[in-house]
């Protein structure tokens, strides 16, 4: 495998991976929570490290995605005191934990083998140079770490599907039906938190944020469904790591941060072009809305009393050449019809503005 | 003092005096994570100020430079999470973070592309991320001290529109106040003030700089002007705690014990300030648990002498517990506070303890009553209600409902009614 293939890999099994609880932070309005475990996780990770020595070891992973979930943790008890609103709870909680993380880095990073920048941004680059030795073969460790993340989300995603839909959208039924929401809540979260982890040496802390979240929104301005969704923001983000990629050889720039701003250009690009959430297909259809109702308003006018064309604009009370370019189309349409010197609205008009009217 | 820690030191107060003040608003209006997408989307402007910059010929590091650029990005940051919120079902949790997000990622991209240039003078522009206080200048004090003075003018000369948007945007609008615009002007002052922060604390950890000192001065007070005078305070006091602390030992990074200092100020004040301290609830909370179990142990010695007649007997503690089953802290709680004394191996009620122990089977049984005539509620529905209110209801409360009632001698379930301790 080419080491660019490899990186490429890479950053779509993070995107993937990340994805999949990204739809649910999304749905469910708690975006900023998955930006507080991506950055509290920091401490975790630097202390896991001052203890094991390395970056790559499972204790890394579990002990960084613990403090994950006691960021979670830390920020419901700071809500339910009622002396700090939840958004504050947040923006507290999770700068607290990163400055720790930055104070411990900075204090150890000289003499220990920790490099502050590497585990702040990551460096995707690195993904081929970093290698492990697996059934005889030799693979890219953070390839292979995001590939089995990326498979135990979907499989997270998967057996829990039932759960979490119903969770998500309404709560309620879900409490009443058995399914502890604070339970689902966690295992949602602890998903996040061992996906930032997973991320970490290939994006860093912050750029994750945009793997969870963007890709998540963009689908949900293409779909109303929940399945297509997940699959939707998957293909979003696998499709920004290539074209980020690409973008980052081009312009002789940070990788991750070009995946990131290839998932900003794709998301504007269907926040603007979207079929039903699009802004620019809302301003067509807007318009085509306003047009056939103007349409309606003239025929339903000449239906109560047929009128001569030049004093349809005063009846109305529209300007001139708007009044003259409608009846120019309800004439070719064929849904008015002059008779004797009068305009009329024939069948065709009336079934068109009950069909409006309807 | 050298002149370095005195310039940190300054520059890290204006920086805490401004940000605490101004979150205080975004804290009230629940946009406190508005801050830290401000603070992300103005990495991008500060890179493209200073590409700007070089490319133009000018000193592509002057602070108002690049303080410019990053006004401007972090504007356009702004005006998007608004767009999306607006015209899309995203909500501003997903938009803050789409927004915050893409620009540092934007903001990363061209930061490698100034490095890549190899400028000798782009050093230093990759301390925005984190930053580094002190290598502060005496200009960029100045520039830090110019913006701070604009923005608590403008809160100082625009304070009240300000207070009314925040408490009820409806009815400034009411009363003709153009809230869209004041909208507009406080989003602008946070912007100021975050681009304020760049420098000596970084983007990431800038949205602590505007929460934590106003989340503490909540705390202390329910009113608008002393609560941003307050946070302005802690504001500051973190600052200097951080350029202090900082500059005692080598690498102690200033922006993070700031942000530390400020989150101890706010752990403090949520637990020890007057009126909302934790301390205090929980001292509150286990002082009233301790008072309903020893007065639901006086009241089940009354229960006992009602069947016996005897108030004032000794009765063997088994007998007392088996009523409800009181536990032994609660007799311990009531002997210490002298309602009932050992007499022997038995236990026997005070003369206070029957006046107490009175107090609360009448204010038990007359709050049934009340119940029972007034809101007609089915005598098996009385009990349990009144079993908490027997511990809150005060004496003119009672004697209200008493003569209300019409003192009535006995409650719904035929009891009587006690008036004071039995002679």
């Amino acid at each position: 495998m080419s080491d660019d293939l490899i990186v490429i890999l890479t950053g779509a099994a993070c995107a993937i991976a990340c994805a999949i609880p990204g739809c649910f932070l999304v749905l469910r309005g708690i975006s900023l929570i998955g930006d507080a475990i991506s950055h509290a996780v920091l401490p975790g990770i630097v202390i896991a490290f001052l203890i094991t020595n390395s970056l790559s070891a499972w204790p890394v992973v579990i002990g960084a995605s613990a403090v994950g979930l006691l960021t979670v943790f830390l920020i419901e008890t700071l809500t339910r005191t009622r002396r700090v609103k939840e958004d504050a709870s947040i923006a507290v909680v999770f700068p607290a934990l990163f400055a720790l993380g930055v104070l411990l880095l900075v204090q150890y990073a000289d003499y220990r083998d920790l490099d502050p920048d590497c585990v702040l941004h990551g460096e995707i680059l690195h993904a081929p140079l970093m290698t492990i030795e697996l059934f005889g073969a030799t693979l890219s460790r953070p390839l292979f770490v995001l590939t089995i993340a990326a498979a135990v989300n979907l499989v997270f995603a998967l057996v829990f599907f039932k759960e979490l839909k119903l969770s998500t959208f309404d709560a309620g039924l879900a409490a009443a039906s058995g399914f502890s929401p604070i339970l689902l809540h966690y295992l949602l979260t602890g998903v996040v938190s061992l996906t930032t982890v997973a991320s970490f040496e290939s994006v860093g802390a912050i750029l994750v944020v945009a793997f969870l979240i963007v890709p998540a929104a963009t689908a949900y301005l293409l779909t109303d469904r929940l399945g297509p969704m997940l699959v939707l923001a998957m293909a979003v983000g696998s499709t920004a790591a290539y074209l980020g990629f690409e973008l980052a050889v081009a312009l002789d720039a940070s990788v991750a941060g070009s995946m990131t701003v290839a998932m900003g250009g794709l998301f504007l690009l269907v926040w603007l072009a979207a079929p039903r959430e699009g802004v620019l297909g809302r301003f067509l259809r807007n318009r085509r809305r306003k047009e056939r109702f103007a349409l309606a308003l003239v025929i339903e006018h000449l239906v109560r009393e047929p009128t001569a064309a030049p004093d349809l604009a005063p009846a109305l009370r529209w300007p001139e050449q708007r009044i003259t370019e409608l009846v120019a189309t309800l004439t070719t349409r064929g849904h008015i019809a002059e008779n004797a010197g009068v305009l009329v609205a024939t069948k065709a008009g009336s079934e068109f503005v009950s069909d409006v009217v309807d | 003092m050298s002149e370095t820690l005195l310039t940190v030191l300054a520059g890290a107060m204006v920086l805490g005096l401004s940000a605490g003040a101004l979150g205080c608003f975004a804290v009230l209006r629940r946009h406190s994570l508005l801050g830290d997408a401000l603070a992300h989307a103005a990495l991008p402007g500060v890179c493209l100020a200073f590409l700007l910059g070089s490319w133009a010929g000018f000193d592509p590091k002057h602070p108002l430079l690049l303080a410019g650029g990053a006004l401007c990005t972090a504007w356009i940051g702004t005006l998007l999470i608004l767009g999306i919120t607006r015209t899309t079902r995203l909500k501003q949790d997903a938009a803050i973070g789409i927004v915050l997000s893409v620009f540092f990622g934007a903001g990363m991209v061209l930061l490698t592309i100034v490095q890549g240039m190899g400028n000798a003078q782009q050093a230093g522009l990759d301390k925005f991320l984190f930053g580094q206080a002190a290598a502060l200048t005496r200009n960029d004090v100045i520039v830090m001290s110019a913006f701070a003075a604009v923005v608590l003018g403008a809160l100082l000369v625009f304070y009240r529109p300000f207070k009314l948007l925040v408490f009820d945007a409806e009815h400034a609008a009411s009363l003709g106040i153009r809230v869209k615009r004041y909208e507009v002007l406080l989003v602008t002052l946070m912007v100021v003030a975050v681009v304020l922060g760049l420098r000596t604390v970084g983007v990431v950890l800038m949205a602590a700089m505007l929460v934590t000192p106003a989340a503490a001065a909540r705390q202390w007070t329910d009113r608008l002007g002393l609560m941003i005078a307050l946070a302005g305070g802690f504001g500051m006091a973190a600052g200097a705690a951080g350029a202090w602390i900082s500059a005692l030992e080598a690498r102690i990074p200033t922006g993070p014990i700031i942000v530390l200092s400020a989150t101890a100020l706010l752990l403090i004040s949520l637990l020890v300030s007057p009126r909302r301290g934790l301390l205090w609830a929980w001292v509150r909370r286990r002082r009233n648990r301790r008072r309903v179990r020893v007065e639901n142990l006086l009241k089940d010695f009354w229960r006992l002498a009602e069947r016996d007649n005897g108030y004032g007997r000794p009765r063997a503690l088994s007998d007392v517990m088996a009523v409800r089953g009181a536990v032994s802290r609660a007799v311990d709680d009531a002997e210490s506070t002298g309602f009932i004394r050992k007499a022997g191996t038995q236990l026997q009620l005070t003369d206070k303890g029957l006046m107490r122990a009175a107090r609360v089977v009448r204010n038990h049984r007359i709050w049934e009553a009340y119940l029972s005539n007034r809101l007609d509620l089915a005598d098996d529905h009385l009990h349990r209600d009144a079993e908490d209110m027997e511990h809150v209801l005060d004496d003119e409360v009672i004697e209200q409902i008493d003569a209300a009632l019409g003192h009535p001698a006995k409650d719904p379930h035929g009891r009587p009614i006690p008036r004071g301790a039995p002679a």
